[in-house]
């Protein structure tokens, strides 16, 4: 026993020399030039700071809307393709409560606190509503069909969201800064956050009172705040309700927690209610944070929360988190210091090569036993 | 239980395609004009019926493939109207009231991608080959998806092509670096592409004398791997090489990805410590390009600052409204041509007798398209002319390569033998107030 673990500890190890092998020989050839990367470190070290700031914040983003995935698949099994649109819908679903309530043009900061609370509850409510709707209209009759066809009505229901959004950023009369060149083109999320901390007499960079050359806005703040709290959140609901442990029982065995007293159904629909919460808060946090309302934007956003779902483990919390900060590093990184052009490719390597040693994941893998 | 299983899906899968069909439209404009002909074809009838001597021998087809899904209807949407716009003053017929013109707009843009689709292209362009009526094909607008279309073409017929906006060079003028590679987009050995627009061998070496002329004496280039932006990008980093222009970096950008900030920041003391004079994109605003500007603008401070330059890709006003007024303000892009106000006279009514029928005009392509469609009827009127039959695809295209001292809406030019135009004005426009406008012509 001992020796074959030995064995087996000895031909990894193997693969692993060959794989770091094969990564300094090709690597220049991306960019991975190492004494390159390290002469750029030592002459501004700062930056790598910089670079961990930007990562974090984005991989916040990706980690809520990667909750939704691991979330879903958990329970059910199925990767809920329109998700990620569910997300887009809340960036839109925010700047239109933030212009409908005219926050978008007030300079006062009490009015602008109010409107972005607003937005918040309202994205959340709307996206929560919709993600629950959609597993009612596509996904419910199917759930004991075999598992392609849920899967194909997921892609259909993401086709039709998208569309919704392209119609919804043609609507000048609800927005008016979506102006008059169609929902197609990208539209403004304005900086609500620099608005208001300008309007209270603070300098956007928190750090611009220290002297160093670094940058951390209110933005990246409050994105990675309001992730922690969120995560943090789902996590205590998970683990500590009672509607939690109804949840967890469903994700192990549908049977077993029907036969328990389990309403499976009310089950589900929570699992998307809350899902589709989070995708609507990550709506409003990534418009304040890239100042972009996109009818496109979900379909990126929801490959890259995929991968950090898989990358952690899918159907783990923790792992959906640990996944999505680290592609959010990841990226942030190969910007930096590698070439931009070969990000993604990193990226989905990285997630090939973690799988490779840990097929379920890096937290491993928390859904149904199969019988 | 499966039979009501496969209702649904087949109920749901029906449900989506019509909505993506809806959505591909969504902007509703791009519905019109596949109508409008139909519709405007209408009273067409009626004088042949009244006229009776003047019997329409035939329909002629001609269509156009454009991008309609995705931020380039902006640009495309005015190109379009601008080619009806050019039918209805002939009133759908040529020769004399000979044939019949009916006009398609194809879009050759998907949902999923959001911009051109490479698979639609072909598409395209096997169902144009495909169908004898059609006598011309009016596209593309993405430099990449003409390279598809250009060979498929060139075999039926050849059926001739003419594009409102490619500028890759590499489409018609045979590239040193890479011999052969122009020759192979034409098969037969006829060429059958042409473009009423300069191209990028122009616009890039223009673009770095430009750059030079804001005071400029370090640039980083960006562009977003795509053959018309990478293309425009590498001609703009020759021609800084030799005008001492310094090339601090070159990158490929992802153009769907959420943000550019770490990028941005590495360019921002990628100048030994600073930040470079001015950043050139190649690229279309479909690739990301306002979020780049955005996420400029937030690092190294407004374009005043920082040059922030690019090319005809982002010369649309859906880069402004995609950035914000306040952001895009003081951004170049630099455009084939003249402003609409130094057009010769037929310009100028051209742009006055669009705005009479959609609105206020701003999209530098619109009469790029009202000039292709000019293009394609002069040349049936001249094969008509040498009474030839105009149902010939090959007898067309022949006609198109032989216009000469064309008087257009542009002014007055010819087609050289790749079927590149005699025109080379590049016109430099600067965002204000949220709009674009035009602050120099150059050669």
């Amino acid at each position: 026993m001992e020796n074959t673990k030995k064995k087996f500890n000895l031909r990894r190890f193997a693969i692993a020399s060959a794989v770091l092998y094969i990564v300094l020989l090709i690597g220049p050839i991306v960019g991975l030039d190492i004494p390159v990367i390290v002469e750029s470190v030592k002459a501004n070290p700062l930056q790598l700071v910089q670079f961990f700031i930007i990562g974090i914040s984005n991989g916040a983003i990706i980690a809520i809307i990667a909750l939704g995935y691991t979330m879903v698949y958990g329970i059910i099994e199925l990767i809920n393709f329109a998700h990620g649109d569910v997300y887009m819908v809340g960036v839109f679903t925010s700047l239109t409560v933030l212009s409908v309530t005219g926050t978008l043009e007030s300079k006062d900061p009490g009015k602008i606190v109010f409107g972005l609370i607003l937005a918040l509850v309202i994205a959340i409510v709307v996206c929560a509503v919709l993600n629950a709707t959609i597993e009612r209209l596509a996904y419910k009759r199917l759930r004991n069909a075999p598992r392609l066809a849920p899967l194909i009505s997921a892609i259909g229901m993401s086709f039709i969201i998208e569309n919704v959004g392209l119609m919804w950023a043609a609507q000048a009369w609800l927005v008016p800064s979506f102006g008059t060149t169609g929902g197609a083109s990208q539209k403004v999320f304005p900086d609500m956050l620099g608005v208001l901390f300008t309007s209270m007499g603070w300098d956007v960079n928190l750090l611009a009172s220290s002297g160093l050359a670094l940058r951390l806005t209110i933005k990246d703040l409050l994105v990675i705040i309001l992730a922690v709290t969120l995560m943090t959140g789902l996590y205590l609901f998970v683990q500590r309700t009672r509607l939690g442990k109804a949840m967890r029982a469903t994700a192990q065995n549908r049977d077993a927690a029907k036969m328990l007293g389990i309403d499976i159904d009310w089950v589900i629909t929570a699992t998307f209610l809350i899902g589709g919460g989070l995708a609507g808060a990550a709506g409003l946090m990534a418009g304040l944070y890239n100042n972009t309302a996109w009818w496109f934007m979900g379909f990126r956003a929801g490959l890259q929360s995929f991968t950090a779902a898989v990358l952690g483990g899918i159907g783990n919390i923790t792992g959906a988190m640990l996944g999505g900060f680290l592609i959010g590093l990841l990226a942030s990184f190969s910007d930096g210091y590698l070439n931009a052009r070969w990000t993604n490719a990193l990226v989905f390597a990285t997630l090939v090569l973690i799988l490779l040693f840990r097929p379920t994941g890096l937290l491993g893998e928390q859904t149904g036993q199969k019988a | 239980m499966n039979k009501r299983l496969l209702a649904l899906l087949s109920v749901l899968v029906l449900a989506s395609m019509v909505l993506v069909a809806c959505g591909g439209g969504t902007p509703v404009a791009t519905e019109a004009p596949a109508e409008e002909p139909a519709m405007t074809e209408a009273p067409a009838e009626e004088p042949a019926a009244t006229e009776a001597p003047a019997e329409a021998m035939g329909t002629l087809k001609i269509v156009s493939s454009l991008p309609m899904t995705g931020s380039s209807l902006t640009q495309t949407q005015t190109i379009v109207n601008a080619m009806q716009l050019r039918l209805e003053q002939v009133d759908y017929k040529v020769c004399g009231g000979s044939y019949d013109i009916e006009y398609e707009a194809w879009d050759d843009a998907s949902a999923a991608l959001g911009q051109w689709d490479p698979a639609v292209e072909t598409e395209n362009a096997n169902k144009a080959a495909a169908d004898p009526s059609i006598i011309a094909y009016l596209g593309t607008f993405n430099s990449g998806a003409a390279k598809l279309s250009i060979p498929i073409l060139n075999q039926a017929g050849p059926l001739a092509m003419i594009s409102p906006a490619n500028t890759n060079p590499g489409l018609t003028k045979a590239d040193k670096d890479l011999p052969g590679v122009t020759d192979s987009y034409y098969p037969t050995g006829t060429r059958s592409y042409t473009r009423v627009v300069a191209a990028d061998d122009i616009q890039g070496k223009v673009a770095a004398n430009f750059v030079k002329s804001l005071g400029a004496t370090t640039v980083y280039i960006l562009d977003d791997q795509q053959l018309y932006g990478k293309g425009v990008a590498d001609v703009f980093e020759a021609t800084a090489a030799e005008i001492g222009l310094t090339v601090v970096g070159h990158e490929g950008i992802d153009p769907k990805a959420a943000d550019y900030k770490a990028l941005m920041t590495k360019i921002s003391t990628s100048n030994g410590g600073a930040a470079p004079d001015a950043i050139y994109v190649g690229m279309v605003v479909d690739s990301n390009a306002s979020q780049l500007l955005k996420d400029k603008v937030a690092i190294m401070g407004d374009n005043e600052t920082v040059k922030f330059v690019g090319p005809d890709g982002i010369q649309t006003q859906a880069f402004i409204d995609g950035a914000g007024a306040d952001v895009a303000e003081g951004a170049y892009a630099s455009v084939a041509g003249v402003p609409f106000a130094e057009l010769p006279a037929s310009g100028q009514q051209f742009v006055t007798d669009y705005e009479a029928k959609y609105g206020p005009l701003t999209e530098p392509y619109s009469v790029y398209g009202y000039e292709t469609m000019s293009v394609a009827l002069r040349a049936i009127e001249d094969v008509c002319a040498a009474g030839g039959d105009p149902t010939d695809r090959a007898t067309i295209n022949a006609a198109v390569f032989a216009i000469k001292d064309f008087d257009g809406a542009l002014g007055t030019w010819s087609f050289d033998a790749n079927g590149d135009t005699s025109l080379t004005d590049m016109t430099f426009y600067v965002v204000k107030g949220g709009k674009y406008e035009a602050v120099g012509t150059f050669k």
